[in-house]
C-alpha cells in the first residue's frame, strides 16, 4: 500500500481538519491503540512496567503539558518539577482526607490545583518574557519544594517527611500501595494518556490553540488581531500545569508510592522534561510521546548494552549516558529545532511522493 | 479648509460612500521630548478609501498605532461608530472590528495560512474551554462555520493552493496577501492598511490594488492605506491626508492634493532663494 493522500477526497470541513488525514496514518494509529490497550496488559511484567512503560507513560503527560505551554505559547518553564510535586502532594492530601473517593477523582483534583498555582505563577509571563520568565518560574521551582519540605501539614507529620501511598482501588482492582499488579499501573497510566493527549491535541488544533501559536509567533500582532494576552497565556499556564499535575499526582501514587520531595521532584527533573519536549519537538503532541520514550528508553537500553553485555561499571555507563543527552540535546537545538517530531514530518512527507523523487 | 459635506453621496465608480465612521479629533503624540504627531485632525467616512501619505518620519504608521489602540494619544481624541472611544488595549479595538496588515509581515510563522486566517476570526469565536478540550458541540459547529468564512476569503483572495502551507515557507508577496487574508477574516468594518504594497514589483502591486478595490467594492469595508506609490495612491483612493514631520499639511481628493503647494514642497524639496 502505498502512503498517499491522493483519491481520498474530504467532503466537509470537519473531515479535512482531522487529526490523520492519511488513511494509512489512521489505521496505524488504532493500531498502537489496540496493541497498547488489547495485548501489553496480558504479557507485561514488573521490570518492563517499573523500567519502561510506567515512566514513559507519566513523563509523556508530563511533557505534553510543558510542550503547551513551551512549544505551543512559547513562555519558557523551568518550574515543571516543582508543578510535579504540587500534583503529588495535592493527590496526597486528598487521598488521606477524603479515602473513600475514587483515585480518578484525587488525580483529577490534584490536576486542577495545580492548575491554580500554575496560574499563580504564569502572573510574572504578563510583564516578562523569554530568559527572565524562565528566572521566574526557576523560583516557582525552588520556592514549592522547599515549601513542601518545610511544612509538615503537606506531609501529614510524618516523622520521614516522606509521603506515601495508600492503597486504593478502582473496581477493587488495586492500582496504587505496594500490593498493584503490573498491568494495573500500566493501563491507568495508558487510560490517562490516551485521553489527555486527546484533549492536548483538541485544544491544540482549535481556537485556544490558535490563540497560544499566536502568542509564541507574534505576541504583538497577536493582540492587535483580537488575542488577549492575558487569557492566552494564563490558560497556556492552567491548562499546561493542570497535565504536569497529573502526571506529578500519578508519578507519586502509581509509579513510586513513597515520595520525598527534593529527591522526586528537583530541578533536575524540569530539566529532563525540558529535554523530551526538545528532543521529541517543540509544539508537537507526538513529540512529547516521543521525547518521553526517548529519554526513559535510553537509559534502560544502554544500561543493558554497556553493563549487561559489555560488563563496563554501572558507573561508567551512567556517566556516559549523561554525556550523550547532553550532545543530543546540542545537536538537536542545531540540527533539528523541531526535534525528532521534525524528521518524522519529514519522513512522511519523502514517504507521500516516493518512489519518485518530486 | 472648506467644510466637507457629511451627506452620503455615490462615487464616479458607483459605491456609495456614507457618513462618518471614524474621526480623529486633534491627536498629539508625543515621545519624551519628541512629538511624533502634532495636532492632527481628520475623518474616515464609511465605505471610503482613505489614503495617509507623507515623506519617512512623518508619522504615518504612528497615527495607524493610534487607531488600532498600541499607542495611546498625548493628547486628542478617537471617535469611532458616534463615540469617543475610551483608552483601550488593542484587542478590544479588533472586538470592535479594525482590523489591520503591517509594514514589515506580521504573520505567526510557524502556523500554516488557513490556521493564520483562523486566528484572524478569533474575536468571533467564543466556544468555552471545556467544549474544546472534548471537541463537542459548540466547538466543533464553531470549527467548521468559520472554516466557511474563511475559504471564501481564500478563494477571493486565490491562494487556495497555500492553504495548508506554513506561511514562513511562502514567497514575500503571498505572505502579504495572506497577512491581507488574515485582516480580512475579521470581517471588519475599518481595515488598516500599513504600506500594503512595500517591495513589490509592478505585477503583485496591480494584484494588491485590485484586491483592495474589490475588498471595499464587495465587502463594503472602509479602508485607511498608507502607501509611497503615488500612482497607486492617486489611483485607489476616495481621499487623501498629507502629513510631513507630524503634521497634517493637505487633506482632500487627490487632484486636489496633488495640486496643493505645501505638498510638492514636502515631496520635492523647496530652494530657499
Amino acid at each position: 500500500m502505498f502512503y498517499r493522500e491522493a483519491g481520498d477526497f474530504k467532503t466537509s470541513y470537519g473531515e479535512d481538519s482531522q487529526t490523520f488525514p492519511i488513511k494509512f496514518d489512521r489505521v496505524r494509529y488504532y493500531t498502537v491503540l489496540v496493541v497498547a490497550f488489547g495485548i501489553i496488559p496480558f504479557v507485561i511484567n514488573d521490570y518492563w512496567a517499573n523500567a519502561v512503560f510506567v515512566p514513559f507513560l507519566i513523563y509523556a503527560i508530563a511533557a505534553i503539558g510543558l510542550n503547551i505551554l513551551t512549544g505551543y505559547c512559547g513562555q519558557v518553564s523551568l518550574g515543571t518539577g516543582g508543578f510535579m510535586a504540587v500534583g503529588a502532594y495535592a493527590c496526597y492530601k486528598l487521598m488521606t482526607a477524603f479515602p473513600d473517593v475514587n483515585i480518578v477523582f484525587h488525580v483529577i483534583g490534584a490536576g486542577l490545583i495545580t492548575a491554580g498555582v500554575g496560574v499563580l505563577f504564569g502572573l510574572p509571563s504578563l510583564r516578562i518574557k523569554g530568559f527572565y520568565l524562565a528566572v521566574a518560574t526557576l523560583a516557582a521551582q525552588f520556592f514549592l519544594v522547599w515549601l513542601f519540605n518545610k511544612v509538615p501539614w503537606f506531609y501529614n507529620y510524618s516523622a520521614s517527611g516522606q509521603i506515601s501511598a495508600p492503597e486504593r482501588t478502582i473496581l477493587s482492582i488495586p492500582v496504587t500501595g505496594p500490593n498493584t499488579d503490573a498491568w494495573a499501573k500500566y493501563m491507568i497510566c495508558l487510560i490517562f494518556v490516551v485521553v489527555l493527549a486527546w484533549i492536548a491535541r483538541n485544544l491544540t488544533r482549535g481556537t485556544i490553540g490558535r490563540s497560544w501559536m499566536a502568542i509564541r509567533d507574534m505576541d504583538i500582532a497577536a493582540e492587535i488581531i483580537g488575542v488577549n494576552p492575558l487569557k492566552a497565556k494564563l490558560t497556556a499556564f492552567a491548562v499546561s500545569s493542570f497535565f504536569v499535575g497529573i502526571a506529578g499526582a500519578l508519578f507519586f501514587s502509581v509509579y513510586l508510592g513513597a515520595v520525598e520531595v527534593g529527591e522526586a521532584f528537583g530541578i533536575q527533573k524540569s530539566f529532563l522534561i525540558l529535554f523530551m519536549v526538545i528532543i521529541g519537538g517543540l509544539g508537537s503532541i507526538f513529540g512529547s510521546l516521543a521525547g518521553a520514550a526517548f529519554l526513559v528508553l535510553l537509559p534502560v537500553l544502554l544500561k543493558n548494552v554497556l553493563v549487561g553485555a559489555l560488563g563496563w561499571p554501572t558507573d561508567l555507563a551512567a556517566h556516559l549516558e549523561l554525556m550523550i543527552v547532553g550532545a543530543l540535546i546540542i545537536i538537536f537545538l542545531i540540527a533539528e529545532p523541531h526535534g525528532l517530531a521534525q524528521l518524522w514530518r519529514v519522513a512522511k512527507e519523502k514517504l507521500r511522493l516516493w518512489p519518485f523523487p518530486h | 479648509m472648506n467644510m466637507v459635506s457629511h451627506e452620503p453621496y455615490v462615487t464616479e465608480d458607483g459605491r456609495t460612500i456614507g457618513g462618518v465612521l471614524m474621526e480623529l479629533k486633534n491627536i498629539t503624540l508625543r515621545f519624551g521630548g519628541v512629538v511624533a504627531i502634532k495636532d492632527i485632525s481628520f475623518d474616515v467616512r464609511e465605505g471610503e478609501i482613505r489614503a495617509i501619505i507623507g515623506p519617512n518620519g512623518a508619522g504615518k504608521s504612528s497615527m495607524l498605532n493610534i487607531i488600532s489602540g498600541f499607542y495611546t494619544p498625548s493628547e486628542g481624541e478617537v471617535w469611532f461608530e458616534g463615540h469617543k472611544r475610551p483608552q483601550m488595549r488593542p484587542f478590544r479595538v479588533a472586538q470592535q472590528g479594525i482590523a489591520r496588515t503591517f509594514q514589515n509581515i506580521a504573520l505567526f510563522q510557524g502556523m500554516s495560512t488557513l490556521d493564520n486566517m483562523m486566528t484572524g476570526r478569533i474575536t468571533r469565536m467564543n466556544a468555552g474551554l471545556m467544549a474544546q478540550a472534548l471537541w463537542w458541540g459548540k466547538a466543533e459547529r464553531e470549527e467548521s462555520e468559520h472554516r466557511a468564512a474563511v475559504e471564501k476569503i481564500i478563494d477571493f483572495l486565490e491562494i487556495q493552493h497555500i492553504r495548508k502551507t506554513p506561511v514562513g515557507r511562502l514567497p514575500y508577496g503571498l505572505q502579504k496577501r495572506v497577512e491581507l487574508g488574515r485582516a480580512l477574516a475579521a470581517e471588519p468594518r475599518l481595515l488598516l492598511l500599513d504600506e500594503p504594497m512595500a517591495g513589490m514589483n509592478v505585477e503583485e502591486k496591480e494584484d494588491m490594488s485590485r484586491f483592495i478595490l474589490d475588498v471595499n467594492d464587495e465587502f463594503g469595508t472602509t479602508i485607511v492605506l498608507i502607501e509611497h506609490d503615488m500612482g497607486v495612491v492617486m489611483d485607489l483612493s476616495d481621499r487623501v491626508v498629507v502629513m510631513d514631520y507630524g503634521k497634517k499639511i493637505g487633506d482632500g481628493p487627490p487632484e486636489e492634493v496633488r495640486a496643493n503647494q505645501d505638498v510638492i514642497d514636502a515631496y520635492l524639496g523647496v530652494s530657499h532663494d
